[in-house]
């Protein structure tokens, strides 16, 4: 008996068979497992797991989840710039069965297909933080307006000059990068000059790295010691900066501005290393994303367009006609 | 430390070999060897590619253990479980590939792995190379070889194939103690520096090294060996010397084209 | 053959000078090179502020690039080295805040970063592993451990004796820190190894011929096995240093330590493929990246030329190895 049947198990076309029937059992196993749980599962996409700020958006996006419920899968870019790694995230988020995903993205345009493919799905596609473009391949987007901090950041460092020449110094973030752009051009507004005008004496790339603040604000300073007003992409290159200008010894002389609010940085503003900084509210955007992912499993109902999580300029010295908390409030509010 | 060896009588018989037999696996690379090398002597080891002679060379040099069979050197029976206790008996090698660091200048390989240290505190506490005895001794060794090099600072790397070769004869000529292997010597080199290295070879036979010189190359081996070891399908079919047999019969006694009378012993 | 008449010692002294420094005298030209050119065009350059400053720059990838420098030597290469300094920044920053003593934190960050050297070592030279492969792992092995003991950002670090490194005294117009003077202590430290001690002559040797330095008698595995723990060891002063240069303890810090001290070992002159290269040229090759950087941003020239520069750099210095190399057969 057994010598008739195994050279027809030993066949191809039996072991075919044998493969794609399991395939099936899989398959069909998946959806089963999702609907004994019938736990709603949201997917997130941060920008990287080093960056402090998107660590607090993150956790902030689990416990949410867990007050609601629901079942929060996080993944990251590997670097500031990695679009690759976010869209074998989403790919496998989709996989996964999540209902909607939450994306940071590194790369405004090369994420574009991958949350096509997911929105196709059926999927809810939020973006936090940094809009796509066009802003409307997601559902919606929750973020900063990075342009109006920007724009607060420009004027505060304005005032702050009072009727100083102004010699400003330019910490720029990744060159490309969304965030990077619009706070760059928003402090160009608020400070009232154009790109290119005279008063800039020098730009260096930062990558929002402390070192590389450090070492671009030493030589900035070498080639131009008299500048008096600085800006920032974000508050580590402003830590950076902030010990190039103390060993020069120029530390009252100078105006140093950044973004971000973060619980070192408000410390920053406190200590009087940064003179005024521009809180975000990520641990609001990922709340939000994840009530909205929820509301969609529920209702089908779809968040859209863009709603600013708002942005607050935090300072212990005011300035007229410019609104702003003091580090209490920054502190206490804080996402560090 | 060229011209410490002991001096002994000629005829005395070195080193010697009983009875070897190395297997691998199914192949019996040498079968039952029997091997005599004398003092003051130039024996040459010659047999076609399989016959178990580079087995047998490494045997004597200490790269490989025989299955059985026994060593005697200078009388005493030896065991070598790797090269270097080989080396510490005093047996130097010379390979084939020569082993030199080609970027490192010519003191520097012949001492290299036995550098020298300065006398005293400095050498044995900050260990402290001394380079201006290194390099005399070296030059001092060339001398005594007779054999001519360029600045002993050059690389071993700027050097000709035949100079390169006398670096590491000198090498093996500094350290000896009771005899020298070297392994095809005059393999890649052209007719003038070949000779300038089996002047080397005789050079270091007379100053008391007994030498054992494998090669594939008759005329060289007939110009310069004392007697020759001819082995043959794993063990020794002859031990002859220049004057006993022609080239053609040695050929012809490695290829088993021919026997040698009685065992062919001198 | 008589022999010929042996050229006298002073001639040999002289020819031995020579060969040492053709390999340094390259990157050195391309160093005064560029340093000309800075002081051409701008006119802050040469002031004895901004050279300490390029030196301050230089100090922890210097630092890093000798520990590379002696893996390269014995044909090897650590991707690993940024990572584990940084780590020793975090081990040591987090224990100190958490009150401990500081000499018996750095004390405990280093020798944790000697371990992690020893480890690859091991693997190096017992398992025979491909350096690349070991210290690639490696390399992730001790990113992820750095964000765990981190757990999330950067933190500063206030201790005097973590952040000693930093401090500074006056030498003409210049400030000199401490930093430096380690750095080029260390730089001397293994001058003197690499060129006076049979280990040095070995390390050479592995680079150069692995087989021969076995066959010679060198111990080549534990000659590997110290490579590779001694290099780590310097990756922990680095760490040390970059504490005094700023004290906060940031992973993030050194993303491309690896890369850079490469790039500084190779631009100085020392063969990937090992054996040849003198420690001075790493150095070299360490100021010639600073330089480079510093004198763009004074003379206000876009930094992207900084990478194309340097890109080129690296490629003339691995060319200018072989055709040397090739010359000599």
């Amino acid at each position: 008996m057994f010598k008739s049947t195994v050279p027809l198990l030993s066949s191809k076309v039996l072991r075919f068979l044998l493969g794609v029937s399991c395939c099936g059992l899989f398959s069909s196993a998946a959806p089963l497992r999702a609907a004994e749980g019938d736990q709603v599962i949201i997917g997130l996409v941060t920008k990287t797991e080093v960056n402090p700020f998107f660590v607090k958006m993150r956790q902030a996006a689990e416990a949410e989840a867990q007050k609601q419920g629901a079942k929060l899968i996080a993944r990251a870019g590997k670097f500031d710039g990695d679009n690759e790694g976010q869209v074998a995230a989403i790919e496998s988020l989709v996989s996964a069965g999540a209902k909607g995903i939450l994306i940071t993205p590194n790369n405004s345009t090369g994420i574009l297909s991958a949350i096509k493919k997911a929105r196709d799905k059926g999927i809810l596609v939020i973006a936090l933080d940094t809009a796509t473009d066009p802003a409307d391949a997601v559902d919606a987007t929750f973020a900063t307006d990075n342009f109006e901090a920007g724009l607060k950041q420009g004027h505060y460092a304005r005032k702050a000059l009072g009727d100083k020449p102004a010699k400003l110094a330019m910490l720029d973030g990744t060159p490309g990068g969304t965030v990077d752009t619009l706070r760059h051009n928003g402090f160009l507004k608020g400070f009232g000059i154009a790109e290119g005008d005279p008063v800039i004496v020098g730009k260096v790339i930062t990558h929002g790295a402390q070192d590389e603040g450090q070492t671009g604000m030493e030589n900035l300073l070498s080639a131009h010691p008299d500048i008096n007003v600085v800006y920032t992409i974000n508050e580590p290159a402003a830590e950076g900066a902030y010990a190039a200008i103390k060993a020069a010894g120029k530390a009252n002389d100078i105006v140093l501005t950044s973004i971000d609010g973060g619980k070192l940085g408000v410390q920053y503003v406190q200590a009087g290393k940064i003179q005024a900084t521009v809180m975000q509210f990520p641990k609001l955007m990922a709340a939000k994303g994840v009530d909205a992912v929820v509301e969609y499993a529920k209702t089908g109902k779809k968040p859209s367009g863009f709603v600013n999580t708002g942005s607050e300029l935090i300072s212990d010295k005011p300035l007229p006609d410019l609104p702003a908390k003091d580090t209490k409030w920054g502190l206490e509010n804080c996402w560090g | 430390m060229s011209t410490d060896h002991p001096q002994r009588p000629l005829g005395q018989v070195v080193l010697e070999g009983r009875k070897l037999t190395k297997r691998y696996g199914h192949v019996t690379a040498i079968d039952q060897t029997d091997f005599e090398l004398r003092a003051g002597e130039v024996l040459a080891v010659v047999g076609d590619n399989g016959a178990g002679k580079s087995t047998l060379i490494k045997i004597l040099c200490g790269a490989v253990i025989p299955d059985s069979g026994e060593m005697l050197l200078d009388g005493h029976p030896v065991r070598f479980h790797n090269p270097l206790e080989a080396r510490r008996l005093g047996i130097e090698t010379v390979f084939q590939d020569l082993a030199v660091a080609p970027a490192l200048d010519i003191a520097t390989n012949l001492f290299l792995g036995r550098e020298l240290r300065v006398k005293g505190f400095l050498g044995k506490w900050f260990r402290f190379l001394d380079k201006a005895r290194m390099r005399r001794e070296a030059q001092a060794e060339m001398q005594a070889l007779k054999f001519h090099l360029p600045a002993i600072d050059s690389a071993v790397e700027n050097l000709s194939g035949g100079q390169r070769q006398g670096v590491a004869v000198a090498r093996a000529a500094i350290f000896a103690r009771r005899l020298v292997i070297m392994d095809e010597p005059t393999a890649a080199l052209g007719v003038r520096e070949s000779g300038q290295v089996l002047n080397l070879i005789r050079t270091i036979r007379d100053r008391g090294l007994p030498v054992i010189l494998i090669s594939h190359n008759m005329p060289h081996v007939f110009e310069v060996a004392d007697r020759i070891h001819i082995q043959r399908l794993g063990r020794r079919a002859a031990l002859t010397t220049p004057q006993r047999h022609t080239m053609a019969e040695v050929v012809a006694i490695m290829t088993g084209a021919a026997q040698a009378e009685g065992n062919g012993r001198e | 053959m008589p022999a010929e008449s042996v050229p006298a010692q002073r001639f040999q002294r002289g020819f031995l000078l020579q060969a040492a420094q053709l390999k340094v005298v390259g990157p050195l030209l391309v160093l005064l090179l560029f340093c000309a050119f800075f002081a051409l065009t701008t006119r802050t350059f040469l002031r004895p502020g901004n050279m300490s400053l390029v030196a301050q720059q230089s100090v922890i990838v210097g630092t890093l690039a000798i520990g590379q420098t002696l893996v390269i030597l014995t044909a090897g290469i650590d991707l690993a080295n940024g990572a584990i300094a940084v780590l020793a920044t975090i081990v040591a920053g987090r224990l100190v805040n958490e009150g401990n003593n500081a000499f018996a934190c750095l004390l405990f960050a280093v020798f944790l970063g000697v371990l992690i050297g020893f480890c690859i070592g091991v693997l190096v030279s017992r398992l025979s592993l491909p350096p690349f492969i070991v210290t690639l792992g490696f390399l992730g092995i001790v990113t992820a451990a750095t964000r765990l003991v981190a757990q999330g950002g950067a933190f500063p670090v206030n201790d005097d004796l973590l952040s000693w490194t930093g401090n500074a005294f006056n030498l003409g117009g210049a400030t000199i820190t401490y930093g430096m003077v380690i750095m080029f202590g260390l730089y001397v430290l293994v001058w003197y190894l690499l060129t006076q001690t049979a280990w040095g002559r070995h390390v050479y040797a592995l680079g150069n011929n692995r087989e021969a330095a076995r066959l010679v008698g060198i111990p080549v595995r534990a000659r590997l096995l110290s490579v590779y723990t001694f290099a780590a060891l310097l990756y922990g002063i680095a760490a040390w240093l970059a504490l005094g240069r700023i004290p906060n303890a940031d992973p993030n810090a050194l993303q491309n330590g690896n890369l850079d001290s490469i790039t500084a070992v190779v631009i100085g002159g020392t063969s990937l493929f090992g054996g040849r290269g003198s420690i001075w040229g790493t150095l070299i090759g360490t100021l010639i990246v600073s330089v480079l950087r510093n004198g763009l941003t004074l003379s206000g020239i876009d930094p992207l030329w900084q990478d194309l520069v340097t890109g080129v750099l690296v490629i003339c210095a691995v060319a200018v190895d072989q055709l040397s190399r090739q010359r000599s057969r």
